[in-house]
């Protein structure tokens, strides 16, 4: 029988290695797997390059996890906001590495890497210094630029809930990448705040589908970085 | 007299047709969803994932996870529909969406924009989604201070900051007037009451053309 329970966030993280790259689910608060991260922290892997749309705010979650000196590289769309201290910091002090992707092809290299497509051709930074260096093509009379798929070893999600097989629904807007990164990682790790039966989702509501995750956590209770940060908490 | 912030956004409006798909910018362009034109109604989408989306909550009616893309809480109106990022963006790259209005920095005669970095050595570069935004959307309005701060034309010959796009602003909103982009270069479509055509040239970085 399968079921890809696990039982807590720290056995779920424990085999991450140093040299990793990890999807991060999440736009900005809403999505982040903060739990995950945490376990991640404590966990302790190094020299990580780290996909997110984002660079986390105030000091929890992933600006925690670049704060402890976990991330060598991020690649992201908008690494700034009016909370992100941590990583503005850590990149003008030359301790980590900054690959910005524009946030539509991010999520499509993303996709593209969970359905087998090595490369595709964007419009998006056609004459802008973003596509510098880049394969550029013309089709039906518009010039485009080549973009590869983006893989990752692992993924990091949060959801709302989930099956032990896997079938995954979210909530709202906190759903944003992370079914791409479910499909683009070789081993997705999924917090779930309610993990149900077997044949307990209706399978015309699946939005990802089980064959894409790995692991399930069931955190019933998840912290939220906006309330954390409005707490004035640090972690660990 | 210029128009107020308010009065651009009311004025962008105006030329928003009644069914469009909109994307709103941050700033002056999140102020057009409190000027719809009465009998119209426009469609919002959030490059996060949400179509149908509606005005801010009351604080106690927060969602934490219902937000916008400048990260601000909102609302789904009835009929809102959730998707991921692919969808998303496959609505703004596969020209689903009918109208974006964006603020800017700078933009040319030529319809280039510039909006998303100032190119500072010391800057840390973020683009979020403008990229995808100017290529894939059908129409492209700018809503913008017609100057700087310090009274530099935003509306300029060639962009000096780097480019978002090249060639894809068809029509701008400023506190002076509404200008469009011609083949022609810039062209005033109408001016604020009170303001003549030879102060909007005075204040462009370019030649201007008259309405026709």
């Amino acid at each position: 029988m399968i079921n890809k329970e696990y039982k807590s966030v720290t056995e779920a993280v424990a085999d991450i290695p140093d040299g990793a790259t990890v999807m991060v689910g999440g736009f900005g608060a809403s999505g982040s797997p903060i739990e995950l991260l945490h376990a991640l922290i404590d966990h302790g892997a190094k020299d990580l390059t780290v996909i997110n749309n984002n660079t986390g705010n105030g000091e929890v979650g992933l600006a925690a996890l670049i704060g402890n000196g976990q991330v060598s590289k991020m690649i992201c769309s908008f690494p700034r906001s009016s909370q992100s201290k941590v990583f503005p910091e850590m990149y003008r002090a030359g301790k980590v590495a900054l690959d910005i992707v524009p946030q539509g092809t991010l999520a499509e290299r993303i996709r593209a890497a969970g359905a087998g497509v090595p490369a595709f051709y964007t419009p998006t930074t056609v004459n802008t210094i973003l596509a510098e260096g880049k394969e550029h093509r013309e089709f039906n009379g518009r010039t485009y630029v080549m973009e590869p798929w983006l893989k990752a070893d692992y993924a990091l999600i949060k959801c709302e809930v989930a099956d032990p097989l896997g079938n995954l629904l979210f909530n709202k807007t906190a759903r944003n990448f992370s079914p791409l990164m479910c499909m683009a990682a070789k081993t997705t790790i999924v917090q779930t705040k309610k993990l149900v039966g077997r044949g307990d989702i209706n399978p015309e509501h699946v939005v990802t589908p089980g064959i894409f995750v790995n692991r399930i956590v069931e955190v019933t209770d998840p912290v939220h970085e906006d309330v954390l940060i409005a707490q004035g908490r640090a972690y660990p | 007299m210029s128009w107020t912030r308010e009065e651009m956004a009311a004025r962008a409006a105006q030329d928003i047709p009644d069914g469009s798909y909109v994307n709103l910018g941050i700033g002056i362009p999140e102020l057009i969803a409190q000027f719809v034109p009465e009998g119209r109604e426009f469609i919002y989408h959030t490059e996060n994932g949400l179509l149908g989306m509606g005005p801010p909550p009351a604080e106690e009616d927060r969602d934490l996870d219902l937000m916008n893309a400048g990260k601000k809480y909102v609302t789904a109106l009835p009929g809102a529909a959730y998707f991921h990022h692919a969808d998303s963006f496959s609505m703004i790259r596969g020209g689903h969406i009918d109208v974006c209005v964006l603020g800017t920095m700078q933009v040319a005669a030529n319809g280039d924009i510039a909006n998303w970095s100032t190119g500072a050595p010391d800057a840390i570069p973020a683009v979020g989604g403008a990229m995808d935004l100017v290529q894939g959307v059908k129409n492209i309005f700018v809503v913008t201070q017609h100057t700087t701060k310090t009274g530099d034309p935003k509306l300029v010959e060639e962009c000096t900051y780097p480019l978002t796009g090249a060639g894809v602003v068809s029509r701008i909103f400023t506190n002076l007037a509404v200008v469009d982009v011609t083949d022609k270069g810039f062209q005033v479509v109408e001016l604020a009451p009170g303001i003549t055509f030879e102060e909007v040239q005075e204040k462009t970085g370019a030649p201007i053309l008259p309405t026709a």
